[in-house]
């Protein structure tokens, strides 16, 4: 999203080595460079049990919702542990000052909460701990592979899945039902749907993309099948015009020229004052997205319903993930023994998970998942309807290998320069992808990638 | 710095007339209705802002902006907005009213010395001064802002309150503000007479020349005030402990929370949060605006 | 910039008056002033200078790349538009404002207006308002839909209005700048005529001179100053357009880019892009441009003075 995104820092290896060059004082930047073992004796799961045992205290960075009942939660089962929870809000702030902290050398927590997109731009430079030491690789079978997946970069494990974003077609029932449209279940029928609604009724539209959303536009490729960004050691494959881009982009060229969507710009307060009054009748967006209509547009509770996504050619579902966090151990940390352990707790024991859940939470994990206490969850606001089923087929159905840039932060900024633009425009939004890869090839050559055009 | 000069202020105002008020004076309406069309143009949104501060977050979405909804919930908001979170917001409060009082206090301080002595004296290097001030407030702040933050970090101010202070110390506009003031409402032959009477330099400034400045110093005090209130970028690059918060960047901080997975929009606390961050200001100009409102200057070259 | 840079305008008129002693007393009044800038001003801005000539790669480092960067600069499409943006920005909304600014200043100390006090403060509190909040509800007020802009529309049965849009956008931002800053200018220039001693007025009643005589002879005269200095400032402030594009930027992402202003570029360079030696290049260059022309003003404010 957005307003997410788009201040957010990049790690940079060289700044920390600017701070020696400035040569103000002789205190270096901290512990980092060390490898993983730093504070709390050897690295092993064994250590992370003792280090629990031992105590001491950590700083976690977080801005989900049910983080301060969970750190209680945790204090109570290893009194000897001291987490001191700092809220961060939203994750555009939360990693300027984390990226800010790493370039400093010292300030950073020892856990923190970070999107699957940005992983990879804070894996690169080596700012985060990999947890295989501390026999993390033991917990892959609990996590969907989607998310597995996004935690583990280049034979690493970089962090434990939270939450996931599979996403999902979330409708405004009343509203397509005052109007006579069904749920569409191909892109087709999506833009038919779009313009017989608009018609209908020109106050209202399909939905709301004025392509300033990288995070959306990235989403609805890779469920189009793109697979747009390669990433190998050093070598990035950019190709913003594969099948899959080119399929999404002319659907969406469609809905864009004629006017069917609308140009509210998400989370604002106009945004959910559509959402609530039904003025935007749908969202393509990820599985989080129930407990955000209910926080952010009360006002439309009883009126949506979930379907899946639709798809290219009426086939078998396919969907992606959208959206979505882990949680990550810094190299800063002086204790990354305990602040393993705090973080294996967090995310995968269902002590935690359980209260996670019950703020509204989508889970990562396949056990919460499948259990029938989850699926079989009516939920009010969506008129009674068993959201978690599609909710749960979707995380089944996300497609496989899509990888994010080692400078995702940067090329989502620039997305509403390009493609925006297109959109502005009413041009095509393929000459805007063609024009967001030529700069993401520049920024990447100028960082020091071998940089390839697919 | 208001803490020590008031007093002496207030004194020192209080028994000059305003002879300006002998002045003939006839009200023009004409002018007052030009006028009121300006003042139109200054309040409204201040208005849109107080009367959506009566709403809650779903009326704030669903009614029109400059009348009231149904509810009428400015007390329950403000009651709100003092409790959410442990009662943060009151925290936020008293650092910036503790950044306000060093950083702005210590800045009108600072930029009265210097104006008053880039004013009134001839000093080596003197013309420099003005150069390399000039100069260096050119360069945008927000670029500098990687710089200034590596160093602050290099010398462990980064997330402490002295991140704040220290920059906030600095008024460039109002060191230039100062001297323009010294220059005008100072007589150099005033200052002669007091050195002729033996006095030192320290002492004649302090209770000559400073009085004469009263408008002056006043008007950078007030300026240090709410720019240090309103201090926004310098504070969300070097903080990033909620604690050490001032309210600008916990009203930005709430104002974020809509954003993104896990979103819970406060949008009508963000919005009674930053009446309430304005009202110290206002409060603060009511108080200081009777030293505009006396022609302190008048009469000052005879005494 | 350099040490030959005159002083202000107002140290221009007086220093052949009366030569005070030449010694280290004035030194003593400014010095705590210029350490705690030399420490938070003039030391970032010699390490941004020094940065200017690396450049940093997420692979590979930092490399000392001479003038590279500046050359770089220079060739920068999206470095020159911003510029050029501010550079109209400038010299259409600086000139507004102050003249605004002047006009209330000046009826309000002329003392013929009915509530005075009441207008005082009523048109200096939006300055008050922290930006984050102003431009929040500048952008409901924007609102084609919602908004005000969207009511009037409705009124009107039209769309004229749309503040939002590329052709307004930089009107609708100069609206709030000046909305903001108004009332600051026009403290400066009120506070400033509070200085005039009154004799220069009995003087002019003697002489039988109108309202308008006194405001020509005597009040623009003795504002002199205060307008070269609020011009300079206001440049400067221009100059570094940031927030409100910024933060308006989140509504409207299309429409204000990412090197919409030249700050906002060395913003995203470095916060977004970690290109923080080019930053530092595009912050010096831009220092440069905007001490020049403020340096221009100042000089023929000067002129002015002595004509």
């Amino acid at each position: 999203m957005d307003a997410r995104t788009h201040r957010r820092p990049r790690a940079v290896l060289a700044a920390v080595a600017l701070v020696a060059t400035l040569g103000l004082t002789a205190c270096s930047g901290g512990d980092d460079g060390g490898s993983g073992g730093g504070g709390g004796g050897d690295a092993s799961a064994d250590a992370v049990d003792a280090a629990l045992e031992k105590g001491g205290e950590i700083t976690y960075w977080t801005w989900t919702p049910s983080a301060e009942a969970q750190v209680a939660a945790f204090e109570d089962a290893y009194p000897n542990v001291k987490v001191k929870l700092v809220d961060t809000a939203a994750a555009a702030d939360h990693n300027l000052r984390l990226q800010n902290a790493i370039t400093a050398g010292s300030g950073a927590p020892d856990v923190a909460q970070l999107e699957y997109q940005s992983l990879p731009q804070f894996v690169l430079p080596g700012s985060l701990v990999d947890l295989t030491e501390y026999g993390f690789a033991d917990l892959e079978d609990k996590y969907t592979a989607s998310t597995w997946g996004s935690v583990t970069i280049q034979d690493g494990i970089w962090g434990l899945p939270q939450d996931s974003g599979p996403m999902a077609l979330f409708y405004n029932k009343r509203v397509f039902d005052e109007n006579g449209i069904t749920v569409p279940t191909t892109w087709d029928e999506y833009v038919e749907a779009g313009r017989k609604l608009h018609a209908a009724d020109p106050t209202k539209y399909i939905t709301n993309d004025a392509g300033g959303d990288a995070g959306f536009g990235t989403s609805m490729i890779w469920q189009a099948g793109g697979r747009p960004f390669q990433v190998d050691g050093e070598t990035v494959t950019i190709d913003l015009q594969d099948e899959g881009a080119q399929r999404w982009a002319d659907t969406w060229n469609t809905l864009v020229q004629e006017e069917l969507v609308s140009e509210i710009s998400g989370w604002s307060d106009e945004w959910f004052a559509a959402l609530a009054d039904g003025s935007i009748a749908s969202l393509p967006i990820g599985a989080w997205m129930p407990g955000v209509l209910e926080s952010g547009a009360a006002g439309g509770s009883g009126d949506w319903a979930v379907a899946p996504m639709p798809t290219y050619d009426g086939g078998e579902a396919v969907t992606a993930e959208n959206g979505g966090s882990a949680q990550v151990v810094l190299e800063q940390s002086k204790n990354k023994a305990l602040a393993a352990g705090f973080l294996r707790w967090l995310n995968s024991s269902q002590d935690s998970i359980d209260v996670f859940l019950e703020s509204g939470g989508f889970p990562a994990t396949v056990a919460d998942l499948e259990s029938d206490d989850f699926l079989n969850q009516e939920s009010e606001y969506f008129g009674g309807q068993q959201i978690n089923k599609v909710l749960v087929d979707a995380a089944n159905s996300v497609g496989k290998g899509w990888q994010y840039l080692p400078w995702q932060a940067y090329a989502n900024s620039i997305y509403s320069d390009t493609v925006g633009q297109s959109y502005l425009n009413r041009a095509d939004i393929n000459d805007g992808l063609k024009a967001w890869q030529e700069q993401n090839v520049t920024y990447g050559q100028e960082q020091g990638y071998t940089v390839e055009e697919g | 710095m208001t803490a020590a000069t008031t007093p002496r202020l207030r004194r020192a105002a209080a028994p000059r007339l305003d002879t300006r008020a002998d002045r003939p004076v006839r009200r023009s309406p004409g002018l007052t209705i030009a006028m009121t069309l300006f003042l139109v143009y200054s309040l409204v949104p201040l208005a849109w802002l107080v009367i959506n501060a009566t709403k809650t977050q779903p009326g704030l979405l669903d009614s029109f902006g400059l009348w009231f909804a149904d509810d009428f919930a400015l007390v329950d908001n403000v009651r709100q907005v003092l409790t959410y979170n442990d009662g943060i917001f009151v925290r936020w409060f008293a650092n910036t009213l503790l950044y306000v009082v060093v950083g702005a206090g210590g800045a009108t301080v600072l930029a009265t010395f210097a104006g008053y002595g880039l004013a009134k004296f001839d000093f080596p290097g003197k013309r420099a001064v003005f150069a390399v001030v000039l100069g260096s407030i050119a360069i945008p702040g927000t670029a500098l802002a990687v710089p200034t933050f590596l160093m602050f970090s290099e010398l462990g101010l980064t997330n402490t309150i002295w991140a704040i202070i220290i920059p906030s110390l600095i008024s460039p506009f109002g060191l230039y503000l100062v001297w323009i003031f010294a220059q005008d409402s100072v007589p150099t032959e005033v200052l002669e007479a007091a050195r002729v009477d033996g006095a030192s330099e320290l002492r004649t400034f302090l209770t000559i020349a400073l009085r004469m400045m009263v408008p002056g110093i006043v008007t950078v005090l007030l300026f240090a005030v709410v720019a240090t209130w309103n201090n926004y970028f310098l504070p969300l690059i070097m903080l990033n402990d909620p604690a050490l918060f001032p309210l600008t960047i916990g009203l930005q901080n709430w104002n974020a929370q809509a954003v993104g997975v896990g979103s819970t929009p406060i949008f009508h606390l963000v919005i009674t949060g930053s009446v309430l961050t304005i009202l110290p200001i206002v409060v603060a100009f009511l108080l200081l605006q009777r030293y505009w409102q006396s022609g302190l200057t008048a009469g000052s070259v005879k005494a | 910039m350099s040490v030959a840079a005159a002083p202000p305008p107002a140290l221009a008129e007086t220093a052949p008056r009366r030569r005070t002693q030449r010694s280290f007393t004035g030194l003593f009044f400014t010095a705590p002033f210029l350490a705690v800038f030399a420490f938070v001003f003039v030391t970032p801005v010699l390490y941004a200078l020094y940065l200017s000539f690396f450049r940093d790669r997420l692979v590979g480092g930092r490399s000392f790349v001479g003038v590279e960067n500046y050359v770089q600069v220079f060739g920068d499409a999206k470095f020159w538009e911003g510029a050029g943006r501010v550079g109209l920005f400038l010299a259409v909304q600086v000139p507004v404002m102050l003249a605004l600014a002047l006009v209330a200043a000046l009826a309000i100390d002329s003392a013929r207006l009915y509530g005075t006090g009441f207008f005082r403060i009523a048109i200096f509190l939006p300055y008050a308002v922290p930006g984050v909040v102003a431009v929040l509800m500048w952008g409901f007020m924007y609102g084609d839909r919602f908004g005000l802009a969207g009511n009037i529309n409705d009124l009107l049965g039209s769309q004229v209005l749309a503040p939002l849009t590329p052709q307004w956008i930089l009107v609708a931002i100069g609206n709030i700048v000046t909305w903001q800053f108004v009332g600051y200018n026009m403290l400066i220039f009120y506070s400033s005529l509070k200085t005039i001693p009154s004799e220069l007025y009995e003087a002019a009643a003697i002489d039988g001179a109108g309202p308008l005589r006194i405001v020509r002879a005597i009040k623009i005269p003795a504002l002199r100053g205060a307008i070269v200095i609020a011009t300079i400032f206001s440049i400067i402030g221009s100059m570094q357009l940031f927030n409100e594009p910024n933060i308006l930027r989140t509504i409207v992402p299309n429409v204000i880019s990412t090197f919409y202003t030249p700050n906002m570029y060395a913003y995203n360079l470095s916060f977004v892009g970690q290109q923080v030696t080019y930053a530092a290049t595009v912050a010096i260059v831009m220092g440069v441009i905007t001490g020049v022309i403020a340096y221009v003003v100042q000089l023929r404010g000067q002129r002015e003075a002595t004509r």
